[in-house]
This record gives C-alpha cells, sequence and structure tokens, in this order.
C-alpha cells in the first residue's frame, strides 16, 4: 500500500518590495493507491503551488510530503505529471514522446515496445504512432501526454488542469478516458481543475481551496467517479445528486471569489 | 534624374500593363485570392513574380541603356563621333579681325585618328584641326601657326559669332568650347547621356571580364580561388565561433555564475562592429589567414553566443518540468529537451552570423589580403578596372544570397517543427 501523505505544508515567500506571500498554509492530507483526488478552487488558492510542490519542483517552506515514506525532494520517474499542454516535445514523434521515461532510464526498446504500444492503443493513436506531435489536434496531443506519463508507471500521477485548454466535446471525452484509465491502471491520480463538473466527475474525493492564504476549505468524498466508470458521463451528470453538489460548490467558490474582491476593494479604500 | 524617371515609369507602367491589363490571365483561386481585406494583412501580400521578373529585367535594361550595351534595345544617345568644326574669331593688337575655323575629329578612346588636313587661308588666323577621345577635352593653340599669335597681342573675342571673355564656355553644335584664361581654347565634344565605361562598363564587358578571369585568373589566384579562400575563411571563422559560442550560450543560459560572469563581457562585444576591430586584428595576427580568421571568430562568436542563450531561456519550462518528472537526468535533459529546443534560434543565430561574416571577409580582404573576393575588387579598383570591381560585387551578392538560401534549406530539414509549436 502505497501512500502519499501532505504533512502541514506551508509556502511563503518574499516579493521584491520587502511584503511577501503565503501562498500555501498548514495544508495536510494523506492520500492512498488508487484514490482519484480532485482539487478545486478560485485562482490564487495555490493548487499549482501545491501540485508543484508534489512534483517536487518548488520546496515547501515548512512541512514535507512523504511518498511510501520517502521524503519528496525534487523531482522524480514516480510522479509523473500531466501539464496544461505544450510539454509535449515537438521534435519527437508520438511513439518516441510516449517512450521518453523508459528511454530515459535505459530500457532497451524490446522491454518498453509492449508497454508503449499497448498505450497507444488505449489512448486510440496506435495510428498516428509515426507521426510528429505538432501535426496532432489539442484533445490527440493531450492523450500523448497521458500516454508519455503513463509508460513511466508512476505511482502517482499530477495532473495540472489536463483538459483546460480543449473545447468541450473534446473534453468530455478526454475525462472519459481519465477515469477509464485510472480504473485499469489503479494508479493515484491527482488533479487541478478549474471546472466544477470536471472535480466532481474526477474526484473520488474532491478538496475545495480557499485563497490569501491558500488553504484547505473542504473535503468532499464523491460517488461521480466510480458511477463514471459505469456509466455515461452525461447521465452521471443528470443525476440530482451531482446538480445539487454543483450548486453548493459553486455558490461556496462565488463568496469566496466576493470575500476577495470586498477585501481588495477595502485595501484600495 | 533621368535613369531614376525612367525606373519610375516602368515600375508604373508595368504595373499597370500586368496588374490591370493583364488581370483576367492571372486570375488565381486559391484560398487567399478571396480575401477582401489585402491591405494590413501580411500573410495576403504573396511576391507578384512578375514583377521580380520585371524588376530584374529593368536594371539590366537601364544599365545597358546608359552604357551603350548591345544587349539593351534602346540606348540613351551616346558621345558623339565622327568630325565637327566651330569657328572663332581672333583680333589683332590693331583691331582687325579674321574668322578662322578648327576641324575636330572625335574618336573613340583608346582608339587613335589622323588629324584632319587643313588648307591654308587668307588672313592672318589660320584654320586649326585636332584630334579628341569621346568624353575628354583637349585644348586648342589656335595662334601655333598664325601670323600674328597671342604673345603679338592677338586674342580671341568670339566663339562661333558670340563674343567670349576668358574663362566664358560658348556652347556650339560640336560640344563646348571655353576660352582659358591663358587665352587658348578647350574643346569638349557633346558627352551624350551614356557613362563612361571607366564609371560603369556595359553588362557585357562585366560578364566577358568575368569569363577571362574564370579562365586566367586575376592577381596571381584564378577566380575560383580568390572565392574559395574568401569562403573559406567565413566558414572557419563561423565554425569556430558557434563550436565556442553555443557551448557558452548554453552555459550562460543553464548557470546563474556563467550568466553574471559572462554578461558584461558578451553585451559589451556584441554592439562592437567587427570591422572595428579589424585594425587590432591586424596589429596582433598580421595580415594572413590567423588575423582572418581570428576577426571572423569574434564576428561569430557574440552572435551566436546569444542565440544559444535565447534559444535555453526559449524553452517552456513544462517540457523541461515534464522531462524531470520523466525521469531523465541534467545531461539527457540537455541533450533530449533544451539542445533541440533551441535549435531553431541557433539556426537564426547562424545565418545571421553567416551574413554578418561574409560582409566582414570582404571588408577585411578589401583592408589587406593576398587573395580574397574583396581583395580582387579592391585591386581593380586602384587599375580603375571597374568592370572586375562590378563583377566582384554581383558574385559577392550571389554568394551570400546562396549562402543565406542553404541555411534556410538546412533549417527546413532540420527543424522542421519551427513556428509549428
Amino acid at each position: 500500500m502505497s501512500t502519499l501523505s501532505i504533512e502541514n505544508i506551508s509556502m511563503r515567500f518574499d516579493l521584491p518590495n520587502g511584503s511577501h506571500v503565503q501562498a500555501l498554509q498548514d495544508v495536510g492530507l494523506t492520500l492512498n493507491t488508487g484514490e482519484l483526488l480532485s482539487i478545486l478552487g478560485p485562482s490564487g488558492c495555490g493548487k499549482t503551488t501545491l501540485l508543484n510542490i508534489l512534483a517536487g519542483f518548488l520546496a515547501p517552506t515548512q512541512g514535507q510530503i512523504t511518498l511510501n515514506g520517502a521524503r519528496v525532494n525534487g523531482p522524480g520517474a514516480e510522479r509523473g505529471m500531466v501539464f496544461q499542454q505544450g510539454a509535449l516535445f515537438e521534435w519527437m514523434s508520438v511513439r518516441d514522446n510516449v517512450s521518453f521515461g523508459p528511454r530515459m532510464a535505459g530500457q532497451r526498446e524490446a522491454q518498453w515496445k509492449g508497454t508503449v504500444d499497448h498505450l497507444l492503443d488505449v489512448v486510440g493513436l496506435r495510428d498516428f504512432k509515426d507521426k510528429s506531435v505538432y501535426e496532432l489536434s489539442g484533445g490527440m496531443q493531450q492523450r500523448v501526454a497521458l500516454a508519455r506519463c503513463l509508460a513511466n508507471e508512476p505511482d502517482v500521477i499530477l495532473m495540472d488542469e489536463p483538459l483546460g485548454a480543449l473545447d468541450a466535446l473534446t473534453r468530455e471525452k478526454m475525462q472519459g478516458l481519465v477515469l477509464k484509465l485510472w480504473k485499469e491502471t489503479g494508479k493515484t491520480i491527482i488533479l487541478i481543475t478549474h471546472s466544477v463538473e470536471e472535480a466532481l466527475l474526477l474526484g473520488e474525493r474532491l478538496l475545495v481551496m480557499a485563497p490569501r492564504p491558500g488553504r484547505i476549505h473542504r473535503e468532499y468524498h464523491l460517488p461521480f467517479a466510480e458511477m463514471g466508470v459505469q456509466q455515461d458521463l452525461r447521465s452521471v451528470k443528470k443525476h440530482p445528486e451531482f446538480a445539487a453538489r454543483r450548486e453548493e460548490i459553486l455558490s461556496m467558490i462565488w463568496d469566496m471569489e466576493e470575500e476577495i474582491m470586498g477585501r481588495s476593494a477595502e485595501a484600495t479604500a | 534624374m533621368i535613369a531614376l524617371s525612367v525606373y519610375l515609369a516602368i515600375f508604373i507602367g508595368s504595373f499597370v500593363l500586368i496588374r490591370i491589363g493583364l488581370r483576367r490571365w492571372r486570375a488565381r483561386h486559391d484560398f487567399t485570392s478571396l480575401k477582401t481585406v489585402t491591405f494590413g494583412d501580411e500573410s495576403a501580400v504573396r511576391p507578384d513574380r512578375a514583377a521580380s521578373i520585371i524588376s530584374v529585367v529593368t536594371i539590366f535594361l537601364i544599365w545597358g541603356a546608359f552604357t551603350g550595351s548591345k544587349w539593351a534595345p534602346v540606348h540613351v544617345p551616346g558621345p558623339f563621333l565622327g568630325d565637327t568644326q566651330f569657328t572663332f574669331t581672333v583680333e589683332a593688337p590693331d583691331g582687325t579681325r579674321d574668322d578662322a575655323t578648327v576641324f575636330a575629329r572625335v574618336q573613340p578612346v583608346g582608339e587613335s585618328a589622323a588629324t584632319p588636313d587643313v588648307p591654308p587661308n587668307a588672313g592672318f588666323a589660320q584654320d586649326d584641326a585636332v584630334t579628341v577621345a569621346a568624353m575628354r577635352s583637349s585644348l586648342v593653340i589656335w595662334d601655333e601657326n598664325d601670323a600674328i599669335n597671342r604673345t603679338d597681342g592677338a586674342r580671341v573675342v568670339a566663339v562661333e559669332g558670340q563674343a567670349v571673355a576668358p574663362g566664358a564656355t560658348v556652347n556650339t553644335q560640336a560640344g563646348d568650347v571655353t576660352l582659358t584664361a591663358r587665352g587658348t581654347l578647350n574643346f569638349a565634344p557633346a558627352k551624350g547621356m551614356q557613362m563612361e565605361p571607366i564609371w560603369l562598363p556595359a553588362p557585357e564587358t562585366v560578364l566577358a571580364r568575368a569569363g577571362e578571369i574564370a579562365a586566367t585568373g586575376y592577381q596571381n589566384f584564378t577566380l575560383w580561388e580568390h572565392l574559395g579562400w574568401s569562403l573559406y575563411r567565413v566558414i572557419a571563422g563561423f565554425a569556430l565561433g558557434a563550436l565556442v559560442g553555443i557551448p557558452l550560450g548554453y552555459a550562460m543560459g543553464l548557470s546563474d555564475w556563467f550568466r553574471g560572469w559572462f554578461d558584461p563581457i558578451v553585451e559589451f562585444m556584441r554592439p562592437v562592429p567587427p570591422l572595428a576591430l579589424i585594425p587590432l586584428v591586424i596589429i596582433w595576427a598580421g595580415i594572413g589567414e590567423a588575423g582572418k580568421i581570428i576577426l571572423l571568430f569574434l564576428a561569430a562568436l557574440w552572435i551566436m553566443t546569444i542565440a544559444a542563450r535565447s534559444g535555453v531561456s526559449g524553452v517552456a519550462i513544462a517540457k523541461v518540468h515534464a522531462a524531470y518528472s520523466l525521469g531523465a537526468s541534467k545531461w539527457q535533459i540537455l541533450r533530449h529537451v533544451i539542445v533541440p529546443n533551441s535549435l531553431p534560434e541557433i539556426f537564426t543565430g547562424a545565418r545571421v552570423a553567416m551574413g554578418v561574416c561574409w560582409g566582414t571577409v570582404v571588408a577585411a580582404e578589401l583592408v589587406a589580403a593576398e587573395k580574397g573576393a574583396g581583395m580582387m575588387i579592391m585591386v581593380a579598383s586602384r587599375f580603375q578596372l571597374t568592370d572586375v570591381v562590378i563583377m566582384g560585387i554581383i558574385l559577392i551578392g550571389i554568394i551570400g544570397y546562396a549562402i543565406d538560401i542553404l541555411m534556410r534549406i538546412a533549417e527546413k530539414w532540420l527543424v522542421p517543427w519551427k513556428g509549428r509549436i
């Protein structure tokens, strides 16, 4: 049982004008293998900062992250990341992108060929494996990014608004694909999103964060991800509880936004 | 002035003729042709190849027309050639006047012609004869054969019936006649509007000279050796500059210390034109190959350093993060992410650097060299061999253009993703 634990993370840094920013305050959380967590919050609530700390790109000023008991200290192959866009290597074919992790680890083609071909099948890009990535559409590029991350067999997959730049139709298809991959691979996934609907659909657990300082506001345990694995995502969205949760969270975020507006209005007044 | 107005007339005339006259036959049916907003839409502006062809032909036509070229169907009036004459009036000290005629024979430059025979005539002023090369002038010592000459007090008072004072010029049909301060006549036959070959040779002369130099060489080296040495210097200097500059640029893009250490040097050297370094390089390394290559190395170095540095800073951080998350080491990230990602910038830099190097090598050879394209035209200019100079300039231009085209082809082949990210 691998466990990702976030132990009272705080992050505070100085600004050039002498003041400082408290980006995160006392964020704590434990995640077990195979859990699907989505993080939602208004802009500036530190969710991307949290994800970057999890990936090891940023160091927290307090607290620590441990994965399977080992302290996270810099980026590593056991924590894969899927970015919003622009993280593919344009100078490589689809296949070379997907096999990047195994190749960097020194595996020979015979060792990774099976996995890579299987993943290309799963994301539906078998016929595009020799294409250059810049020839693909945005949705196909994100499927390459997903396959590339999975090919490296990480323990945890971190997703930073992976579907944010896609159009509504492609986005819905991709949400189904993420759920399918989650169920098939049994990976721990942490997903950041701006969309309340996406957070509900793709979150067994859903974390709503509040801004200034960035902190956990509320946590939900939701049934929709499990439902989405079995049935059509659109019928999940029609579920009365889904609509109720969406309204609840939307008004929660609206309140936060208004509070921020009020605060900045006070500051200027 | 005339050349400019002819040029403008051809520009406007061919525009009207081709764009409006031939509109129906040139209609295109691709997507861009359906755009109605083209003024301001750069992507809708495509070079009209007919205009390019007419443009080049026009340059040669005007060049030919003003040099009397065999290639040009029309010419501006050339210099007067053949026999002509004008009269002048001499006044003796006692006030008596007598008319005489100057028979002038104008022959092409470099050819000799017999002076026309002049029969003696009545009166104290005798007729004179003179030969002049076209576009030159000749002094007429009119009193050499006269009974009363200048030392006796005779002087010219009129030319072709027009009164003249010393220093004044009379425009006769034959050409300009000036009465000099010393009392002689200076005859300049009509020059026409063509350029003298010494200023601008005809295009076929340049071509013939190119053939001659290609066959027999110039200043101890063949044409190909001159051009080849220039090219060799450029390639050697550029290669060394890239070899040092690219790693240095990477180091500056990847390390605080390198960036801090080399920033002042690079930022200082970048605006120093390589030409300004020629004197110093000559002092240090002499005028041989070493000096040239050092100069070109310095010309290419800073450009390549800056290109590599901006190539590194142009890497989307998401790509580097992604590679780290996939378990790549620093070395692997350099080789598989940073280097390929910076290639477009490096190619842009390389194109600029090759252009600068080519310009610099010619300039360096102008200053001092034993061989090379620049040396060729510099030496030719000292001997007034304008045709060699023009041939050299054209060849230098063609080679510079060819280098740029080759770099663009290489870029398309090596960096197919450029501009598509």
